[in-house]
């Protein structure tokens, strides 16, 4: 299926959230998620569909002053 | 009348001893946030929130930043105050607590806040609880418009981020800190410790500074340097010093009448 | 916050004794800051700082020029009613004194204006006793309209109101407000005003804000001296002019230094206050407010005033009558408010004025609408 990931289109072999972030080879622990603007906690991306056509935020903390 | 003896700076309900604020961007090792909060006494520092660079295995920063010291999430990167409302929701509700710094920069050139966006993303994250302090050009008409829409303090610039110029709006600052019913934060272009001293000396309630410390030699040190400075600069403000005669005493050719 | 909070706040400050302690380098310190803080206010205010006149004058002449440049504005009084239902002890209109009260009838105030304007004023100043069913809303209104044919500024003093009707004001073409506290000390103003309305302290107390809010664009306040301990008065009236330039920032406050004259002594008054606490609670103001406005009136004597040019003075009353009707008719048995100790003409204030290196100013505003 199709989504929007960071702003750009990917084809998106995985079903759920943990899948993505795992497919995308990131550490979760410094991953903040967000599908079609809301704020997925981690303990609920497992739980949580990844669905054709949707709006995926993938962020972390970074220095800044 | 007299200055309290103990002498804190309550932002959101939370008591800080030390007014010295720190950032983390630009260090050339994470690791040396830690020691550089410990050599500092900072007791807050700042955040930013970016997408992911895919592929990175780069470990969380707030590893690197102990639990006693309070996280000020900015919004850089954000043009307008929706994307400024969208990125405070998003550090608040991934557990950074309820403090946002609001960043709002639509000048690219001299990275210099747009006061507009920014009062119109403080008017509404106040309303949503947040303990905002928004980074802005210093205005008096400005600072009074943020006091009203509920902002927590006021950051207005001592020059712009980054230049290490000081206070070059020491004038319109001295003005905000008059008039000002909020803490007043002098947030970037403070360079040196004598500079952040001067900030606190003339009344600031509390200075940030990121570059200054992080693109040191040493930021350890030079942390360590900017804590003594802000705790100094405290200091000789609780002491009310004297301020600089810059005239002298005349005879009384005004007055004279008045005895004759 | 209201200002009612801060006076009650400082009710139970010790003015006696903390101006007795006041060092030298009290007052030092807090003539050479930058911006001065309340206490800074009491220092320059205390007997200690009777020694300091000078430099403090001088700085006041360098502030007053920074921000006012060499300028002085000119405003004439116009009485058009002297009813007053009040019982205020010190007042020669006071409810109680006989005299044959008048009000100038609507074209009785045309006529006065046309006199007035003739010699070049432009800022009027109107003022009544207060008397709301002789001079009415209506009335007040009527008269403004006619004002603002002759005069680009126009100033009320009448009674206390509320907001509403000072929007009325406004709308009608009034643009400044001036209400004086008489006394800031909650004691004696309940003594010298036994009854009427205007026993209510606070009613009074919040006048200025509620016509800063109405919309005038200038208020002007002071207390009457003579009433209460002079100094803990002028503070008191600082820190007032300092709360309503910090809440509403979009007017402009002045002070006043009404001195009570013999004219009004219906009763004795207790405290003395001497040309040279006079100039001192002025300097004390202008170093604690430096965009601060201040208002001379002719109360003071030629001499005096003439003097005050240079001491942070930045408005004088000029060819004042202080009887309802005096300058078109001239009534030889009218009853005066208080005695016009400088009693020049409009130009003769004006040469003093240019004489001293200042340029007398007419007019300073108009509405644009």
């Amino acid at each position: 299926m199709k989504i929007r990931l960071n702003g750009r289109t990917i084809e998106c072999r995985s079903s759920r959230l943990t899948g993505l972030v795992r497919e995308m080879g990131l550490a979760p622990s410094s991953v903040v998620a967000e599908v079609n603007l809301e704020v997925v906690t981690q303990e609920k991306w497992e739980s949580t569909w990844i669905k054709d056509g949707d709006e995926i935020e993938l962020l972390s903390f970074v220095g800044g002053g | 009348m007299a200055k309290n003896d103990n002498d804190v700076l309550v932002l959101g309900g939370k008591s800080f001893t030390n007014r010295l604020l720190t950032g983390t961007g630009k260090f050339s090792s994470r690791s040396l946030i830690s020691p550089m909060l410990e050599a500092s006494g900072s007791q807050m520092i700042t955040v930013a929130l970016r997408r992911v660079d895919m592929g990175s295995k780069d470990e969380n920063i707030l590893t690197f930043i102990p639990d006693t010291v309070t996280l000020l999430p900015n919004t850089s990167g954000a043009r307008t105050a929706k994307e400024a409302i969208r990125i405070a929701r998003i550090a608040r509700e991934s557990g950074c607590g309820n403090f946002i710094k609001i960043e709002v920069i639509t000048d690219m050139q001299y990275l210099l806040p747009d006061n507009q966006e920014t009062l119109k993303a403080t008017e509404v994250l106040a309303k949503e609880g947040f303990v905002v302090l928004p980074y802005m050009m210093p205005d008096i008409t400005f600072a009074r418009q943020l006091h009203d829409a509920g902002a927590a303090a006021v950051m207005p610039l001592g020059s712009p981020i980054g230049t290490n110029l000081g206070l070059e709006m020491k004038s319109m600052i001295k003005r905000i800190i008059e008039i000002s019913s909020l803490p007043v934060v002098v947030d970037a272009g403070i360079g040196r410790p004598s500079q952040a001293a001067q900030a606190m000396e003339m009344g600031a309630d509390a200075v940030l500074v990121n570059t200054a410390i992080a693109t040191s030699a040493d930021p350890v040190r030079a942390g360590k340097a900017f804590g003594m400075a802000v705790a100094a600069g405290r200091m000789a403000y609780l002491a009310d010093m004297a301020d600089e005669q810059d005239f002298a005493e005349a005879s009384s050719p005004l007055t004279g009448f008045l005895r004759s | 916050m209201s200002f009612m909070d801060q006076v009650i706040a400082w009710e139970e400050f010790d003015f006696k004794d903390f101006f007795e302690k006041v060092t030298t380098r009290d007052v030092q310190r807090s003539l050479h800051r930058d911006i001065l803080a309340f206490r800074d206010l009491l220092h320059l205010l205390s007997p200690c700082a009777q020694d300091f006149l000078e430099p403090m004058a001088q700085k006041a002449r360098l502030l007053t020029r920074q921000y006012f440049g060499r300028t002085i504005g000119l405003y004439a009084p116009l009485y058009i009613s002297d009813y007053c239902v009040n019982q205020c002890t010190y007042c020669g209109f006071n409810a109680h004194t006989r005299f044959a009260r008048t009000k100038l009838t609507l074209d009785q105030i045309d006529q006065e204006a046309e006199a007035i304007a003739k010699t070049g004023i432009r800022h009027i100043l109107v003022l009544t006793g207060e008397a709301p069913a002789r001079t009415p809303m209506s009335y007040l209104t009527d008269a403004v309209r006619i004002l603002k044919k002759y005069f680009s500024s126009i100033g009320l003093e009448i009674f206390p109101m509320d907001e509403a009707d000072y929007r009325i004001l406004v709308a009608a073409g009034a643009d400044s407000l001036t209400v004086y506290q008489e006394v800031y000390d909650r004691k004696i103003y309940k003594q010298v005003h036994p009854g009427g309305k205007k026993a209510d302290y606070a009613y009074r107390l919040l006048t200025p804000e509620r016509g800063a809010q109405a919309g005038f664009r200038a208020v002007n306040i002071g207390a009457l001296f003579g009433l209460g301990n002079p100094m803990a008065e002028a503070f008191m009236a600082g820190l007032h002019a300092r709360y309503l330039e910090q809440t509403y920032p979009d007017v402009e406050v002045s002070l006043s230094l009404p001195r009570m004259t013999k004219a009004e002594g219906a009763t004795a008054f207790c405290h003395s206050f001497p040309d040279i606490s006079f100039v001192q609670c002025m300097l004390a103001w202008r170093l604690f407010m430096p965009r601060l406005g201040i208002t001379i009136s002719t109360r003071e004597s030629a001499a005096f005033r003439d003097r005050l040019v240079h001491l942070g003075a930045t408005r004088y009353s000029a060819g004042s009558r202080t009887d309802v009707g005096g300058y078109a008719r001239n009534l030889e048995d009218s009853t005066v408010q208080f005695a016009v100790t400088d009693a020049r003409s409009v130009d003769q204030i004006t040469r003093m004025i240019r004489k001293s290196g200042f340029q007398p100013v007419f007019k300073d505003w108009e509405s644009v609408i």
